[in-house]
């Protein structure tokens, strides 16, 4: 089991889904049951990653597996090659993690066609897990796209009043990008086979030899950073997310907001950046603008909402911002807060989400006018959601504060310290928006008689929300059980970053192996 | 002349031909079989029809990496090299999966007539024939059975006034299509004193000046013409969405894979054996008929609310991607136009038997509104046609995503990266129109309770063709994708 452990949790879930065809699509209680003990499961087989100490050390894949898969010749061949490292470590983890709550959270929520539900939320767990697990660029777009086809019907199916909109726009922007990114991925393929380089395969292991120069950077980064751009999102393609995240149920925003978004900025760490170094140098300060429109935007916008679920939505745009700016510092500081906020924003705003699941299944409305001085009837929801609030906005003694404070140390101590002048302003207006928002809705009179007689948080809501909550003080006290088995690789993708930029541009050394031509 | 007779007597070797005839022969004792059985039953002609394909299947793989010797004959004029045996095999395919389809659906529009399957052979045949042919004669004749065949097949309900609308425009214009072909094949006759298509190759490269000759630039683009016509190019795609609409469903979903590949297969045929030669001239021509056939049929495409008619307007968008592969005359292209092919084939007959599946008599509830809330009424049949188009938006893990990185492959390893650009945005494009369907299936609340959808046997097992074909091809193409490669000539 340990030599397929990764294989083995990817498809556990695909598995699942095969047992939840045979069973009766009235029974809903069964089916629920078994996708949770599913998911719960595959958490379990993950496990023993988090454990294991190599990732302290090495900064090499681990758990690889690697079976010739597709091969026609000369034309093209393709493998199943996955492996994981301690960038996709915690995010397969988070993944993993995240998934028995999503369950959880569709208990009541989800009422009609529960089978189609559940079948859709193993599938996109097989897809996202196989995405971050890939090491074969080939492999890694057929779980990118495969995330589509599940979230587009969660949805579409079960969402709200606009959800025929927002499942559609969601699926043709994603894919647009994807699209483009494919060409670029089969130029490089090619690029490098007539250079005379033995590819077998799209392994990124191989392409991250090649040499590639520096006009043909620019064209293939931008086509990858266009394609995960819009997945992160960043401004201005981050339109879809607003739509998608309101109209989704609780499980699909949950996720979307947890996990799916940081596809878009795994991408940049895994492929977009180490491939293509010198345009990554080029294009940073750009990018790090628009990642800095993105916190301040993200949060005005968030300030103007009067639906709880869009405010949180807009919040996701800025503090994806600020993910984004602690890679492009490229330094220590900015690329581990980079990482850990990912795992936070997963987090917190997963747990937002939830929060904002509960009151919708008590009120069916989220807007912020409807409510006001809820803490009286509902202390223990007042109690988490102030955690999650707080962990929101980044205080310290929570996760946020931590990799807030990472990010912005490191953007200042690079050339990007104007940039992070201007993002500090967006932690503050996250203060104002969550807090006045939280004032809003918990505080005040009890003015609305339909908010009276409100029923606290039940057992199963706690439950969902405990786990949440152990994370928000770990991260928040500890962060090192973290970040110590980030390092080595985050140290590695800096050397591959920075390092031979330097080389080429100072020395004019090719330090790289091979040159394509 | 008597020389002439003897060549052609000693070149005799049925066995370069002898798919086509297995299922010419199988076609004419249903002729017969028909004239005494009773009216209006004809189960037991579409099940001997599926033994014919069956028998010819067994036949056609059997030549696959034969030596040159046994498989080509009639002086040249035929070759079943593994060329026409992997086209061979799509074809086969194709009317396979029509025929299976056929039965219950003839019965419920009222013409349950026995005709119908012979005709469909015959023009298997003739596409076999296209794909096999190595004397511009012979493709000319495999081109004239198939589209015979065709044009009965397509007004075969001759009450329906749409179904005799489809069949004349489609005779008229078909017609009128080949006569441009056969003015091409005089003007390259005229040209290189043969109609072989390796011996025009061989002429024009030893002539090279021949290639600036006005007679020849003519004749090819007059054999393209009637070539491109056949595969629904724009802008000789005028009569696609017509036709397709107003034929019966499981012919048009056949007319939309087999005669097509066929096309495709004589197409490549005479243009890289043949035309190499002057490849830069109609690459330069199919660069952007394939650019406006993608842009066009998928942009018409969006505006149909009949679903036979989108997924008309969808088949010259597939013939455009298909047509990059051309363009891009590689070796990774073309056996990638080999692959797409089978890859259409499976996934649009697919689709075609969902829809026969869906119809009422007369199918006037195929179109958008009417299949509100299907997915819900009938989920193993809305399942299957929501595998089907995502594979025809090219979304993995289905054969529409292989094919369509085979094609693309070629085109960016040729160095054509903007036609790529150009091939995947306009698979975007097409996102929104599939996308739709979907929208409709589950995102509506139903109107009906789609009670009048049965379990057809034949349909049934088409869809579980198609779907098995589409998903395997989708998850493991490696083998099939070496079959194409090995399949060029």
């Amino acid at each position: 089991m340990s030599q397929h452990l990764l294989s083995w949790m990817t498809f556990l879930p695909l598995l699942g889904l095969l047992v939840l065809l045979f069973i009766p699509r009235d029974n809903g209680g069964l089916l629920k049951g078994i996708t949770l003990v599913v998911t719960i499961i595959t958490f379990f087989v993950s496990l023993p990653l988090a454990f294991d100490d190599v990732f302290k050390t090495s900064a090499a894949m681990q758990y690889t597996e690697f079976v010739p898969w597709i091969s026609v010749g000369s034309y093209f061949q393709m493998n199943y090659n996955i492996g994981i490292d301690g960038i996709s470590l915690w995010l397969v983890l988070l993944t993993t993690f995240i998934m028995p709550i999503a369950v959880l959270s569709t208990w009541n929520a989800v009422d009609k066609n529960i089978k189609g539900f559940m079948a859709l939320l193993l599938l996109l767990e097989t897809a996202m897990l196989g995405a971050f697990i890939a090491l074969d660029l080939f492999l890694f777009y057929i779980f990118w796209e495969l995330m589509l086809i599940p979230m587009y019907f969660m949805i579409g199916i079960w969402g709200g009043k606009n959800r025929i909109y927002a499942a559609i726009k969601f699926f043709i922007y994603t894919a647009v990008g994807s699209l483009l990114m494919l060409v670029a991925i089969m130029y490089i393929y090619y690029a490098a086979v007539q250079s005379g380089v033995a590819m077998d395969g799209f392994s990124i292991a191989h392409f991250y030899d090649l040499n590639i120069p520096a006009h043909l950077q620019t064209w293939l980064f931008l086509a990858f950073a266009f394609s995960f751009a819009i997945k992160v999102p960043m401004f201005p393609v981050h339109t879809w997310l607003p739509d998608a995240h309101t109209e989704a149920p609780t499980a699909g925003s949950v996720i979307l907001a947890a996990i799916m978004l940081k596809m878009g900025t795994y991408g940049y760490i895994r492929f977009a950046m180490p491939l293509f170094p010198e345009a990554t140098q080029q294009f940073i300060p750009y990018l790090s603008l628009l990642a800095v429109i993105g916190i301040i935007y993200g949060a005005l916008v968030a300030m103007m909402q009067d639906d709880v679920k869009k405010l949180v939505a807009y919040s996701s745009v800025s503090h994806l911002g600020f993910v984004m700016l602690g890679i492009f510092a490229l330094n220590m500081q900015g690329l581990t807060g980079g990482m850990l906020q990912m795992v936070n924003h997963g987090i917190s705003t997963g747990a937002l989400f939830l929060i904002v699941g509960f009151i919708y299944e008590r009120r069916h409305t989220r807007a912020i006018a409807d409510f006001g001085g809820l803490a009286k009837v509902m202390p223990v929801f007042a109690t988490i959601f102030m955690i999650i609030t707080f962990s929101s906005i980044g205080l310290p003694g929570t996760n946020g504060f931590v990799g807030e404070f990472l990010i912005l140390l490191g953007a200042f101590e690079s050339e990007l310290r104007w940039f992070a002048v201007f993002a500090t302003t967006g932690v503050i207006f996250a203060a104002v928006y969550m807090l006045w928002m939280f004032q809003r809705v918990m505080f005040g009179e009890l003015k609305n008689p339909a908010n009276e007689k409100l029923k606290d948080l039940s057992l199963r809501e706690v439950v969902i929300m405990i786990p949440l909550l152990v994370f928000v003080f770990w991260i928040g006290v500890y962060p090192n059980t973290f970040l110590e088995k980030m390092n080595p690789s985050m140290e590695q993708l800096m050397e591959q970053v920075n390092g031979k930029h330097q080389v080429a541009s100072v020395e004019h050394v090719n330090h790289r192996q091979v040159d394509v031509k | 002349m008597e020389n002439l007779v003897q060549i052609a007597i000693n070149n005799v070797n049925f066995g370069a031909i002898m798919p086509a005839l297995v299922l010419s022969l199988f076609g004419m004792a249903l002729l017969l079989i028909n004239v005494f059985s009773p009216r209006g039953k004809t189960a037991h002609v579409a099940w001997i029809s599926m033994v014919g394909i069956g028998v010819t299947a067994v036949v056609a793989v059997n030549a696959w990496n034969k030596p040159f010797q046994e498989i080509t004959g009639f002086a040249g004029h035929v070759a079943l090299d593994n060329f026409a045996t992997f086209f061979n095999i799509i074809f086969l395919v194709a009317a396979g999966l029509t025929i299976l389809m056929s039965d219950d659906y003839l019965k419920r529009e009222g013409y349950p007539v026995g005709e119908y399957y012979p005709l469909i052979l015959l023009c298997t045949a003739g596409a076999m024939l296209m794909a096999s042919g190595i004397n511009l004669m012979t493709i000319f004749l495999g081109l004239e059975v198939l589209s015979v065949a065709l044009y009965v097949l397509a007004g075969f309900f001759r009450d329906q006034a749409r179904s005799n609308e489809a069949g004349l425009k489609y005779f008229f214009l078909g017609a009128f299509s080949t006569g441009f072909l056969l003015y091409g094949i005089a003007l390259l006759y005229g040209v290189t004193g043969t109609t072989n298509v390796a011996e025009i190759g061989g002429y024009l490269n030893a002539n090279p000046g021949a290639y600036s000759n006005l007679m020849t630039v003519a004749g090819m683009i007059l054999l393209s013409v009637g070539f491109l016509f056949k595969i629904a190019i724009v802008p000789f795609h005028m009569w696609a969405p017509d036709v397709y609409q107003g034929a019966p469903t499981p012919i048009t979903a056949f007319m939309s894979a087999g005669p097509k590949a066929a096309a495709f297969a004589a197409f490549l045929r005479v243009f890289f054996l043949g035309l190499g030669g002057m490849q830069a001239d109609w690459t330069s021509l199919l660069w952007v008929l394939a650019v406006l056939t993608m842009f066009v049929g998928n942009v018409l495409a969006i505006y149909q609310t009949n679903l036979k008619r989108m997924l008309a307007y969808s088949s010259v968008a597939h013939a455009g991607y298909a047509l990059v592969g051309m363009v891009a005359a590689n070796a990774v292209g073309v056996s990638g136009v080999l692959f797409y092919m089978l890859a259409y084939t499976l996934m649009n007959l697919g689709a075609f038997a969902v829809l026969v599946l869906l119809g009422k008599k007369g199918e006037d509830n195929l179109t958008l509104d009417g299949i509100a809330g299907f997915g819900y009424k009938r989920p193993y049949l809305g399942v299957a046609l929501t595998i089907f188009l995502f594979s025809l938006m090219g979304i993995p893990p289905t054969v529409g995503f292989t094919g369509k990185f085979y094609i693309f492959a070629g085109a960016v390893k040729a160095g054509y990266v903007w036609l790529a650009i150009l091939g995947v945005l306009n698979s975007a494009i097409s996102l929104y129109y599939y996308l739709r369907v979907m929208v409709y299936m589950y995102f509506k609340e139903p109107t009906e309770d789609f009670s009048w959808v049965k379990v057809q046997v034949g349909a049934v097992i088409s869809v579980l063709i198609a779907l098995a074909g589409v998903l395997y091809l989708g998850v493991i193409p490696g083998k099939v994708m070496d079959l194409a490669k090995m399949a060029l000539f």
